[in-house]
């Protein structure tokens, strides 16, 4: 048998976004350490039904470590202190037998909570819909391979495009800035040769919109450290200095018209 | 091509509404004759989207950038989390970009083939055709397909294929399609001509004078029930296997929004034919929550084995050679440990139900890189698989360069779902069902890399088509308004479910009844089927199902997020699914793809069809709830790929 772990939870519970939320303390004894986190949150809410007590709520479901929908605080970080992992694929056996865990909801102006550790990151989406696409109409693409893609650019366009949008990266900066997502997607797009012909435009777009939600970025690069895809803090530069062009060429175009 | 059902209403005629013509032609020809919305016209029809995956996301883009006016659905709190992000493998594309052989018609023929005889032809070359343009769309939105160094795009072999046709973006193939389609869909939402509705769960369609004209949802922040209406309804809702409770799927998955179209007269195609995945991680105890699927690659190198003693518990390493047996080299000597995903896992049933199964709960068998590592060295096996062995270490504690991984089958996917016909049109006139939700292309079993490429050729390049040539005829018609009886009952329904289950009071979670309810379906309708665990399934499965409704526990209220509460309203559902399995799986005599009954059986143990009696479609029609439903058949015809029995050994 597995090595078993009692341990001591403190949860923020919060009826929704117009309520005051506050910790509760939970017991979670016997949990396998071959659990992963969330099914150790499982455990404690089955108990929790079966007492007729109203369990805790929090977002999951690949619970692989790639649909970005898990989000917590653990102990103060985001997903917790596993290196590149997500919530969901961290298991207990990195916690100790007696330990207090902490856990409480990703946390920033533009996140809030819907209910307990549930929040609504739907700005992440606006931030998308302000240009984080490639305008292509379906039937209008050419045969792939008309358009080769450097190796390079096409393999360092993929670690960014890597980027599960969960909102670590906000979660974990002091000043909850979206940069590093919004940065990720930027560099997806404009590194690659389909995605030139929008990509003054999009950043301008994108950077703006994301302006207008989320905090500024003072170069902690907190948000790189939670980021379970370790998304590169270059791109960030990249997308500064994408958004400074932008900025010269979209008013050298308007001034032509 | 109208064929009359077999059982009781005669009235009920399964129309596949196949084109007429040669094979080639047949999806050519029907593109042409299929009736066109004009261009301005588009706008004054409505058309709801369920669903935002891979099939829904495609679609939704598709037919707004064609003018329709869409409302999209979804529970997730975006579109980017849908299942389909998770599919890791790759998808095909005939497009012999590697000059090894492949066309449109080997994709075709692979795929009946694959789909062990049990597809309509017409509906398998028509996805083999679109399978080239989803590969030009997804290149050209800027998905990171995996390239040469010359720039263009690599392909590989995958899942037994004999050309490499599939396409991939590293381990997140799916991940990165479905990017390239929430992106489209974004890009059609900053336009104005979507409409998202996020944490929002269709729990009914509506049905006036026979037709479809919307559904119900329930927004599962603030618990408000509301209509909408529509000219069409597409559910684009995804499959079915966490009915087994335990499954590769992602938690949310389920059968609801299908299961209450069923119930509203759509039919229910074959939904005995799920899929088992070979190689997945072994539960590790009772509050297991999912199977992590282990890449299928890994058989290419591994090699599976189990002691040759019962129960022995000694560790793998100290295991001698001459104790191990290899089963699957040893019983299929030419295709080894790369057999057929249903044969590779029914076999790993049988070593671990004669008690031969490793790990602590006995319930794996090894698959060993022992001899890869030796061969080729620790740093090549890392180049192949590094990320695969981490995910594995992660998640067992495990080393697999020091120790085999432990693997054991779990499902994955369902060819079975609601019945379409070649339109993609249920049979409710004005309701669509597409990508894992239908039933269509797969047959018995699906194929590798075969999933994506449906959903999209569904959403991208099929219903886009499809639809004009109902919509055409309907010009003029308004939607029904929402205050029309047909939706203020509907809404009463779903509102009254959700209060009984609220006052229920019972004693249980509605996860402890879910992973019951997985326990009787993994036993008797999982990889190996009997008459009579069939028929147990039958009578346990309804008095599980009658305690469900007397003793299960929801505590909380149905005006705030209330995760307990929706998941019981679809393990309710997977009740009356994983009935209908069993009724299916008992009435097909025979065995074909990943439908194994015991009884069927080749002298080598290999699935045994009669195509006598069973080349058809089951698809069951619904009676109410207090009668059993009636079995159709769609008679399916082979015309151009010449039935065969299948041998590995
Ligand atoms: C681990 C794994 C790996 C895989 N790998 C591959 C692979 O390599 N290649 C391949 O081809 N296939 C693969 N597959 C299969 C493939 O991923 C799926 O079949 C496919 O993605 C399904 O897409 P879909 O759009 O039909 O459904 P989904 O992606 O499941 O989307 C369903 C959508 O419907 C919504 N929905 C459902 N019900 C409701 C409701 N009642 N109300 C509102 N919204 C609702 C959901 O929110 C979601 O948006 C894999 C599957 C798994 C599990
Ligand atoms: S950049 Fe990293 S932390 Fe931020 S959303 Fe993307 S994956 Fe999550
Ligand atoms: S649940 Fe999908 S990333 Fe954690």
């Amino acid at each position: 048998m597995s090595n078993e772990l009692d341990l001591k939870l403190k949860i923020w519970r919060q009826e929704g976004p117009a309520v005051d939320g506050k910790f509760e303390t939970y017991d979670a004894n016997g949990i396998s350490e071959d659990m992963s986190f969330l099914e150790m949150l499982d455990v404690v809410n089955d108990n929790l039904i079966t007492t007729g007590e109203v369990p805790i709520e929090f977002d999951h479901d690949c619970r692989e470590g790639i649909c970005g929908t898990c989000s917590l605080m653990i102990n103060g970080q985001a997903h917790g202190h596993e290196k590149a992992t997500t919530t969901c694929q961290l298991h207990m056996r990195k916690f100790n037998d007696g330990e207090t865990i902490t856990v409480e909801p990703f946390r920033a102006r533009a996140f809030p909570v819907v209910k307990d550790l549930v929040v609504d990151r739907s700005a992440f989406d606006r931030i998308i819909e302000a240009g984080g696409y490639i305008s292509v109409n379906t039937g209008a693409a050419s045969d792939a391979n008309l358009t080769p893609v450097p190796k390079e650019a096409s393999d360092t366009s993929f670690d960014a495009a890597a980027c599960i949008g969960c909102g670590a990266c906000v979660a974990a900066c002091p000043n909850s800035a979206a940069q590093l997502f919004t940065s990720a997607k930027l560099g997806h797009l404009n590194l690659i040769p389909q995605g030139q012909a929008q990509r003054f435009a999009r950043t301008e777009n994108m950077v703006e919109t994301m302006e207008s939600f989320f905090g500024s970025c003072t170069n902690h690069g907190e948000c790189h450290e939670a980021c379970p895809k370790e998304i590169s803090l270059d791109f960030i530069a990249f997308m500064n200095r994408d958004y400074v062009k932008a900025k010269v060429k979209n008013r050298k175009l308007a001034g032509q018209k | 091509m109208s064929r009359n059902s077999g059982g009781g209403s005669l009235m009920t005629v399964l129309d596949s509404k196949i084109p007429d013509g040669p094979i080639a032609d047949k999806w050519n020809n029907h593109k042409f004759s299929v009736k066109l919305v004009n261009p301005n016209n588009k706008r004054k029809f409505e058309v709801i989207v369920v669903g935002s995956g891979l099939a829904g996301a495609s679609a939704a883009a598709s037919l707004s950038e064609l003018g329709y006016k869409v409302k999209v659905f979804t529970f997730h709190d975006s579109p980017r989390r849908a299942h389909s992000i998770a599919a890791q493998g790759g998808i095909n594309g005939a497009k012999n970009y590697t000059n090894d052989g492949d066309s449109v018609h080997r994709l075709f023929y692979d795929t009946v083939k694959g789909g062990d005889y049990r597809s309509r032809e017409a509906n398998v070359h028509r996805l083999a055709e679109e399978s080239v343009n989803i590969i030009d769309q997804a290149a050209a939105q800027g998905v990171p397909f995996a390239r040469e160094y010359g720039g263009l795009l690599d392909n590989r072999s995958f899942g037994g294929a004999q050309v490499s046709r599939t396409f991939y973006a590293r381990g997140q193939t799916g991940q990165q399609l479905l990017l390239g389609a929430y992106q489209a869909l974004a890009k059609q939402v900053a336009a104005g001509s979507v409409e998202l509705h996020t944490r929002t769960e269709m729990l009914d369609v509506v049905l006036k004078d026979g037709r479809a004209c919307g559904i119900v949802t329930r927004n599962l922040v603030t618990g408000q029930v509301q209509s909408h209406s529509a000219h069409a309804v597409v559910l684009a809702t995804g499959g079915y296997g966490n009915v087994y409770y335990l499954s590769t799927n992602a938690m949310a998955c389920n059968v609801t929004a299908a299961w209450r179209a069923h119930k509203k007269g759509a039919f229910f195609a074959n939904p005995c034919y799920t899929q088992i995945h070979p190689t997945c991680i072994p539960a590790s105890d009772e509050f297991q929550s999912k199977l992590t699927l282990m890449s299928e690659s890994l058989r290419n190198d591994g090699r599976i084995w189990v002691p040759d003693g019962f129960d022995d518990s000694r560790s793998p390493n100290e295991i001698p050679e001459s104790e191990r047996d290899y089963y699957l080299e040893r019983k299929y000597p030419s295709f080894g440990n790369l057999v057929p995903r249903d044969v590779a896992s029914r076999n790993a049933k049988t070593v671990v139900d004669q008690g031969k199964g490793v790990g602590p709960l006995k319930n794996g068998v090894f698959l060993d890189f022992q001899a890869a590592v030796e061969r080729d060295g620790e740093d090549l096996v890392r180049s192949k698989y590094g990320n695969l062995f981490d995910m594995y270490e992660r998640i067992t504690g495990e080393n697999p360069y020091k120790v085999p991984m432990r693997i054991y089958p779990a499902t994955h996917y369902t060819m079975g779902g609601v019945w379409v016909d070649y339109n993609l049109m249920t049979s409710i006139p004005g309701c669509y069902a597409i990508g894992e939700a239908n039933f269509s292309d797969h047959g018995a079993n699906r194929l590798g890399a075969s999933a994506l490429m449906q959903g999209l050729a569904d959403g991208y390049f099929v219903l886009p088509y499809t639809i004009g040539d109902d919509l055409a005829g309907r010009l003029g018609d308004a939607p029904i308004s929402t205050n029309d009886p047909v939706f203020t009952q509907a809404e009463a329904d779903v509102q009254g479910q959700t209060d009984r289950f609220l006052s229920t009071g019972g004693t249980r979670s509605v996860d402890w009844f879910h992973r019951e309810l997985g326990h009787l379906v993994w036993d008797y309708i999982g990889m190996e089927r009997t008459k009579e665990g069939l028929e147990k399934a039958l009578s346990e499965i309804p008095a599980l199902e009658e305690e469900f409704w007397k003793n299960v526990c929801v505590p909380g209220s149905g005006t705030n997020l209330n995760s307990s509460l929706e998941k019981a309203g679809r393990v309710a559902d997977f009740f009356g699914l994983a009935k209908l399995m069993a009724k299916d799986a008992l009435d097909r005599e025979e065995s074909c793809g990943g439908h194994f009954r015991a009884e069927h059986q080749t002298e080598d143990g290999e699935a045994q069809r009669d195509d006598e009696n069973f080349a058809h479609v089951a698809a069951w029609e619904w009676n109410g709830p207090d009668s059993t439903q009636t079995r159709h058949k769609e008679e399916l015809a082979f015309d151009n790929v010449a039935l065969t029995q299948r041998s590995y050994k």
